[in-house]
Formats: structure tokens, C-alpha cells, sequence
């Protein structure tokens, strides 16, 4: 089928703002990713077209790009995802990510997005003394856990969000997501202390719950309920005696 | 140009630099650079699990692993070795555990484990359930709890950083050259250690489950110093690739009873190893893929069979196999079973397919995905310069890259996140002991300088060759000739076309000539690696006359150990041509035999 690949482009060493330019492809399988068709335009058309990608099937992140006016994987994304069959061709537009500095076409400034993900002790804290072997950990306690460890923090989400374009300062959802993994693992001993950053104004009560992020999740991370339940547990931790959800048994510290 | 003064510097950030990193940063000044930003590295497309004789479920022994270890290596892996790996993964398996990683569980809250292809009981000689899993994302949760450990302990990262190059004096290594990919500026590293963890170079065959930054950077950059490079003949490719994607189906699929089925819907690998089938070792498995298909056997008379993990193919073999339980209990699984036990598979079958792997079965071929090969290091991660081994002083090397050898002619599934851990630790910890009793010597800036202008040299090019093209022909010819099967005239084509191929990447032109993030012109940078690495790899293959693990001759298909039971050295001479040494394996308590499954 034909595609025309509309691409933003933007190298702030030579030009003044961003623009638009056009590629028209033919001969494209439907079950071509997005991230082939940007290979492609780079290797034989125009060799300045810069982009990031890596491992090409949707689990190192780099790729994370708004296509379509959707935040999407660019080598998660078929083009038979973005027409309908019977169609002969399609319009593909593609932008970066957007509320995080350009630094060329479709690669954008992470570091404010780390730095987010850096605030919340994103990594595992034990008070408690070391076994000789592992930690017991009973099934269903490392279930609770499971959904938040899906994430490959390729900022899909947080840059979907509305909160977080209106507001840079709000940690954002992938931020969340991670520090919501180590509150909940019956192991961790510093929940307290991570419910305590997002219970600031820059944490989780900026969600309006609009669900871009959920939505848009190329892991599929039901990552609107993984903040409510930070939510909830800031509220119970506020002296209401609700239990968390019930779902387990494994508790805030 | 920038100068940066640490004690250590580490190349790489997937899950040996980061295990290195951790180690030595707490001991001395220690400096992380990648390409990448640490957590886009290919650790995280790890599936099915790593490997330690934990016994959570069953009986189990590290030394049975080491045995399973050397007879998958086809006896070429260096015996004392493998036993530091196998004893040691069991503490790193605790380790990683103690560091949060969120491994599923057994009922009774301890690390679960999984059969893996090559892992048996010695005993009963049956698959051993020794596979430590998270689901089917083990290599991401590794990667992710790493790097979130480093975070806690303050290490210093300069994230997306590319190798250019070694800085050496009289032999002796002084620091790196890098380049700052976001402003195309150079970066030099004056410090008293390297340490390269610089992954695979997968990226020379067509179908590979490799992402795009495995180009071999690190071994590109030793071999044009003077180092050799070791049993480069030997890359393994795994049998459950995507049809004509190479995306990686794990053989934890099989672990959990998928079979294999030709288009007689055979469960073909009953004939090649009666005793443990589809979960024989990697080389055994993709060669019956390959004689399958060449026999007819293909699905449609294509070139790929299908892997089959619905319930009902799965439930028969199970009970034809009087598979049970470790309660004794027949063994079986469920739709929902493959959902939380392989979600990541089904979502890319599901996604890259369209195809419900609950419901039909999966088309898969043989896929380019590990180098058993690399820079040759002792027990601690120092690189050996020569066939005596003499370890070069302040050069280490772990991982992917570096050859110890403890994975041989063929490496078992689940040793690759073993190694890394094992040998990313042991080698931080050398190199960091080496820092402390040294002084930091003098840094010349010529290197840089001439590095400087191959750069230059590069991005002003005006030969009219793309880099794009060079690698497309490289990956064809590699993948035809120097595959899962070999033979003398084949690869007599490939080396000649490979030979042709450096030629003409001496006449690259790139398209972009700016400095800011210049993807571009880094491509034509590994592409010049990848094509020095085939070159290796090819005249390796073709000076080894037998058979053996990873690298099957039809015109030489047995295995000779009186005359091939030796490590092959490629050192790269000044000319541009490749000369090969030998040195011996070491052999303790396991005697060659024939290796059956």
C-alpha cells in the first residue's frame, strides 16, 4: 500500500523551528511497523532523519513517539493498526514527544522525565536484616506488584498527560507507576517515605484521571488505577481506617 | 573536547556493566558510559530465565549444572570456569533477590524455577526445573532493579556516550575517547582501568533477535589494537525466532511444554534427542529446524515449522510423557497458565503476528542470537593479550563481549544472565583492587586527536557508498553462507563479499553532517565495526575442520577433538588480514564424550 509519512523535523543547529516534511512510500506491507518505514526513510531517502529505537519489538522504550496524535512504540505500531483494511493508503504523521525539550526531529531531552522518575526512591529499601536465602514472598503478594513491573519507562505515558504539559513539575505517571511498584512489595520497608513525595503538590494528586496514560500504555499498565491506588493509600495513612483494597495482604509500612 | 579523571571507567550498561559498576563503585571513582541510556540496553529482552541450581522445586546440584554446561559447550568451555559460574549464580540469583528483584514464586513464597533446554537432573537425566523466572521478562527485571541499585548508590552515568576509542601507552591503558552523541562533542576519559561490557554483534546476520546497537563496538576496538578475539566461529542461533522478524519466542515456551511441529504435524525433535526432545540444546534443535525444512518438513513447504503451546498439543504430550508435578500430580496447563506465565510472548505473537498463540500455533526459524565468542578474559574479567594468557594490565572485559569460556561452542539457555552477574561482579572487583594500588599515569591527547579527524574524515566523505547498503549485503551473505550450516565454498563466497564490503566502507558518505545527535555517522561507525567482526568470524569458521556445538560443516561433520579440542585466537595484524592462533580448553572433571539429548 502507499503511505505518506509525514514527519516533524526540527536540528535547532541549523534552523529556527520545527516543520513539516513528507515522504511518500509505496510498496508498504500493512504489517510493516512504523519504526520500518523510519529505517527505511533514513537508510535510502534521507539520511539526517534522527530518531531513537533499539530493540525493535516494544520492551527497551527508546521509540516512544506520538503518531497519529497518539503516544505509540514506533516499533509497536503496525501500519495496519492506523488505516482500515480495504484502505490503499494512508497518512502517517509523526511528532515527538511532546512537553520535553527537541533536541533533533523526533528525539526529545529525557533527562527531565529521569529526573521525575529519580525523586520517588525508585529502588528497592530493606530495613530489615538479610536472610542467608531469598525473602519469602507468598504468590499473591508478588501479584500485587506484577502490573507496575511491566514498565520500560519509555515516557509514553507522562507525556500524554495533560497535568504534566500544563504543569512540568508534576512527576508525572511513569513516575508513580514505579514508585507504586516498591510501596506495595510486601518486602520494601520505605513506603512511607515514598508516599510522602507524592502526597507534595507535584505528586499524585495533580491526576485528573483523563486516562491518556492508561490509554496509550504500550505495556498495557493499568497505570490510572495503579495512582488511585497511591491515592487511597495516602488517605488511609491520613488516619482513616479503610483497609487498602482488600486484595491482598500486604500493607503500606 | 572534554577530559573526564575517574579510576575506572565501564563501557556498557546492561547487566554486566551494571553488576561491574556496583561492585568497583564502591571502592573506587567509577565512571559508567553507554551508548544507550542504561535501561535500553539488550539485557532487557531477556525472557525465559537465569539459571541456578536453587533446588526450590526439586533435587538440584550447581555441579549438575556445570556438567549440563560443558556438554552443551560441546566440552570446548574452559572447565574451572564453569564451575566459578555455576557455584557462583546461585549467591547472585540470592543477591539479585535481595536487591527486590520481583522473581515469581513458588506456593510457598520461595524463588520459582522452570525447565530450560540442556538443564537435567544428571541422575535421571530428565529436564531440572532450574530456570529463576519473572515471568517472561526476567532479563528486564534484572536490567531494572541494576540500574535501580546504582541509583541508590550514587553512580556516575554519562548515558547515550559512544566508544570511539582505547587511549594505550606502551601497552598500558591510559583511557578512552567517546563521543557526546547529543552535541557531537568529544569526551576523554583519563583513567587507571577500562572495563568493556560492550555486548554482541548480532547485527551481522539478517535474522537476528539483536537489537540495533549490538555491533560488536568494544571487540571492533580491541581486535584493531592488537587484541585477540576468541572462538568468534561459534554464535548460536536460537531456534524460536519470529518468521522473517528474528523477534525472540523463548525457549521458556518449551520450558512450559510447547512443542515444535513440522508441517506433517510431527513433533519432530522425538527423532534428533529422544531423551529430553524439544528442550535439547540450542545447536541440536535449530540444526533439526534446518534438516526438517530441508527434508520437506517445512509448514506449506516454507522455510519454518511451528512452535505449539495451546493447551491441548501441550496437555497430550504431557500426559504421553507421564509428565507430573513435583507433588506427583500429572502436569498440565491452562490458557491462563500461558497468560501469566509468557504474557510478553503472547503480546508479541498477538501483536506482530495477529496470530492468538492460545488458539493457533506460532511460525518460528532459527534466529542470529548469541555470541559464545569475544575478547578473551581469566576468571577475573582481565583481558588476555596472547596465547600464553597474559592479562593486559587495566583492560577488563564481562559479558557478551568477553569469552572466558564458559559457554564454548554452544551456550545454554539462562547462562547469558548468569555470566553477566557472575562475571560482571568478579570483574569489578578485580579492576577496582587494581585502582586502588595504582597511580594514575600521564594522558596523551594525540590519540584523540587522530580519532578526531577519522571522524572528521567520515562525516565529510564523498565516496557515494551508503552505509544502509554495506550492511544490508553484509547480513544477506552472512546469513546465507555462514549460518546454522557451513561449508568451505560457501564461505570462501562470504569472506570474499565481506572483504569487498571493508573495501568499499572506506568510501562511506553520510548524509548528515552536523554534530547534534549524528545517528548517521555513528552508523557508519559499526557498520565498519560489524564488517572487521564477519571477517573474524568467517576465517575462524573456515580454518575449523570439524564439527562442533554452534558451528556444524557439512563437509567436516564430526567432531575431532585430537586436532580441534582448542580455542581459536583472531588477532588483526596492521595490513587489515587476520591471522589465527590456538590455545588448549581446560579440562578438569568431565572427559569428552558424545553428546546426546
Amino acid at each position: 500500500m502507499r503511505v505518506k509519512l509525514v514527519v516533524q523535523r526540527f536540528d535547532p543547529e541549523r534552523e529556527s523551528r520545527p516543520y513539516w516534511q513528507t515522504f511518500e512510500l509505496v510498496d508498504v506491507d500493512p504489517t510493516d511497523r512504523v519504526l520500518d518505514l523510519l529505517r527505511y526513510v533514513k537508510g535510502q531517502i534521507d539520511g539526517t532523519l534522527t530518531f531513537r529505537h533499539s530493540c525493535a519489538h516494544g520492551v527497551c522504550g527508546s521509540d516512544g513517539m506520538r503518531i497519529n496524535g497518539v503516544n505509540r512504540l514506533a516499533c509497536k505500531t503496525l501500519v495496519k493498526a492506523l488505516t482500515r483494511p480495504e484502505a490503499g493508503s494512508v497518512e502517517i504523521k509523526i511528532q515527538p514527544l511532546l512537553g520535553l525539550p527537541v533536541i533533533k526531529d523526533l528525539v526529545v531531552d529525557m533527562e527531565p522525565f529521569f529526573r521525575h522518575y529519580r525523586s520517588v526512591l525508585p529502588f528497592f529499601i530493606s530495613h530489615q536484616a538479610r536472610p542467608e536465602r531469598e525473602r519469602v514472598q507468598m504468590p499473591q503478594d508478588r501479584l500485587r506488584i506484577d502490573d507496575g513491573t511491566k514498565c520500560i519507562l519509555c515516557a509514553c505515558c507522562t507525556t500524554s498527560c495533560p497535568s504534566f504539559w500544563a504543569d512540568p513539575r508534576y512527576v508525572g505517571p511513569a513516575a508513580i507507576v514505579q514508585a507504586h511498584r516498591f510501596i506495595f512489595d510486601s518486602r520494601d520497608t520505605a513506603g512511607k517515605e515514598r508516599l510522602t513525595i507524592l502526597n507534595a503538590p507535584t505528586g499524585v494528586w495533580r491526576c485528573r484521571t483523563i486516562l491518556n496514560c492508561t490509554d496509550c500504555c504500550p505495556r498495557e499498565i493499568q497505570v490510572t488505577r495503579l495512582i488511585g491506588e497511591v491515592k487511597k493509600a495516602l488517605t488511609v495513612n491520613r488516619g482513616r481506617a479503610v483497609a487498602i483494597t482488600g486484595e491482598s495482604s500486604t500493607g503500606v509500612r | 573536547m572534554r577530559t573526564h579523571v575517574f579510576d575506572a571507567v565501564i563501557v556498557g550498561a546492561g547487566g554486566a556493566g551494571l553488576m561491574a559498576a556496583l561492585h568497583a563503585s564502591q571502592q573506587v571513582k567509577t565512571a559508567v558510559i553507554s551508548k544507550l541510556h542504561p535501561l535500553r540496553s539488550h539485557t532487557g529482552a531477556a525472557q525465559g530465565g537465569i539459571g541456578a541450581a536453587l533446588g526450590n522445586l526439586e533435587e538440584d546440584r550447581w555441579e549438575w549444572h556445570a556438567f549440563d554446561t560443558v556438554k552443551g559447550s560441546d566440552y570446548l568451555a574452559d572447565q574451572d570456569a564453569v564451575d566459578i559460574l555455576c557455584r557462583e549464580a546461585v549467591e547472585a540469583v540470592i543477591e539479585l533477590e535481595h536487591m527486590g528483584l520481583p522473581f515469581d514464586r513458588t506456593a510457598e513464597g520461595k524463588i520459582a524455577q522452570r525447565p530450560f533446554g540442556g538443564h537435567t537432573n544428571n541422575e535421571t537425566r530428565q529436564p531440572v526445573r532450574r530456570a529463576c523466572h519473572a515471568a517472561d521478562r526476567t532479563g528486564h527485571m534484572i536490567l531494572q532493579t541494576l540500574y535501580q541499585q546504582c541509583l541508590k548508590n550514587n553512580v556516575t552515568f554519562f548515558d547515550e556516550f559512544e566508544l570511539l576509542d582505547l587511549i594505550r601507552v606502551d601497552g598500558e591503558v591510559r583511557g578512552l575517547v567517546t563521543l557526546e552523541i547529543a552535541t557531537g562533542e568529544l569526551h576523554l576519559y583519563h583513567a587507571k582501568a577500562v572495563l568493556f561490557a560492550t555486548g554482541g554483534y548480532g547485527r551481522i546476520w539478517q535474522i537476528t533477535s539483536n537489537a540495533a546497537a549490538l555491533t560488536g563496538d568494544g571487540n571492533a576496538i580491541l581486535l584493531r589494537h592488537g587484541f585477540p578475539l576468541q572462538d568468534m566461529e561459534f554464535y548460536q542461533f536460537h531456534p524460536t525466532g519470529i518468521y522473517q522478524m528474528g523477534i525472540l519466542l523463548t525457549e521458556g515456551v518449551r520450558g512450559e511444554g510447547g512443542v515444535l511441529v513440522n508441517g506433517k504435524g510431527e513433533r519432530f525433535m522425538e527423532r534428533y534427542a529422544p531423551t529430553i526432545k524439544d528442550l535439547a540444546s540450542r545447536d541440536v534443535v535449530s540444526r533439526a529446524i534446518y534438516l526438517e525444512i530441508e527434508a520437506g518438513g517445512g509448514i506449506n513447504g516454507q522455510d519454518y515449522v511451528f512452535l505449539d503451546i495451546r493447551p491441548e498439543t501441550v496437555n497430550h504430550y504431557f500426559a504421553a510423557d507421564g509428565k507430573t508435578n513435583p507433588d506427583g500430580t500429572p502436569r498440565q496447563i491452562t490458557a491462563d497458565d500461558i497468560e501469566r506465565k509468557l504474557p510478553d510472548i503472547a503480546d508479541f505473537v498477538r501483536t506482530y503476528l495477529g496470530i492468538d498463540p492460545v488458539l493457533e500455533p506460532m511460525p518460528v526459524q532459527p534466529t542470529a542470537h548469541y555470541a559464545m565468542g569475544g575478547i578473551p578474559t581469566n576468571v577475573e574479567g582481565q583481558v588476555l593479550q596472547d596465547a600464553q594468557g597474559t592479562p593486559a594490565p587495566g583492560i577488563y572485559a564481562a559479558g557478551e563481549c568477553a569469552c572466558v569460556s564458559v559457554h564454548g561452542a554452544n551456550r545454554l539457555g539462562t547462562n547469558s544472565l548468569n555470566d553477566i552477574l557472575v562475571f560482571g561482579r568478579r570483574a569489578g572487583r578485580h579492576m577496582a583492587h587494581y585502582c586502588r594500588e595504582r597511580e594514575l599515569q600521564t594522558f596523551p591527547l594525540e590519540p584523540a586527536m587522530a580519532v578526531a579527524e577519522r571522524l572528521e574524515r567520515l562525516r565529510s566523505g564523498r565516496g557515494g557508498i551508503r552505509a544502509t547498503d554495506l550492511c544490508a549485503a553484509m547480513q544477506g551473505v552472512m546469513m546465507k553462507h555462514v549460518g546454522v550450516f557451513r561449508t568451505e565454498e560457501a564461505m570462501q563466497l562470504a569472506l570474499a563479499e565481506i572483504q569487498r564490503l571493508q573495501r568499499e566502507s572506506e568510501q562511506i558518505e553520510i548524509d548528515d553532517r552536523g554534530k547534534r545527535f549524528n545517528t548517521d555517522l555513528l552508523e557508519a561507525l559499526q557498520t565498519q565495526n560489524l564488517l572487521d567482526l564477519a571477517q573474524v568470524v568467517t576465517l575462524s569458521a573456515l580454518a575449523r575442520t570439524e564439527s562442533r556445538g554452534a558451528h556444524a560443516r557439512e563437509d567436516h561433520q564430526e567432531r575431532d577433538d585430537i586436532h580441534w579440542l582448542k580455542h581459536t585466537l583472531a588477532f588483526r595484524r596492521p595490513d587489515g588480514s587476520v591471522e589465527l592462533e590456538y590455545k588448549p580448553v581446560v579440562i578438569t572433571r568431565f572427559e569428552p564424550k558424545e553428546r546426546i539429548y
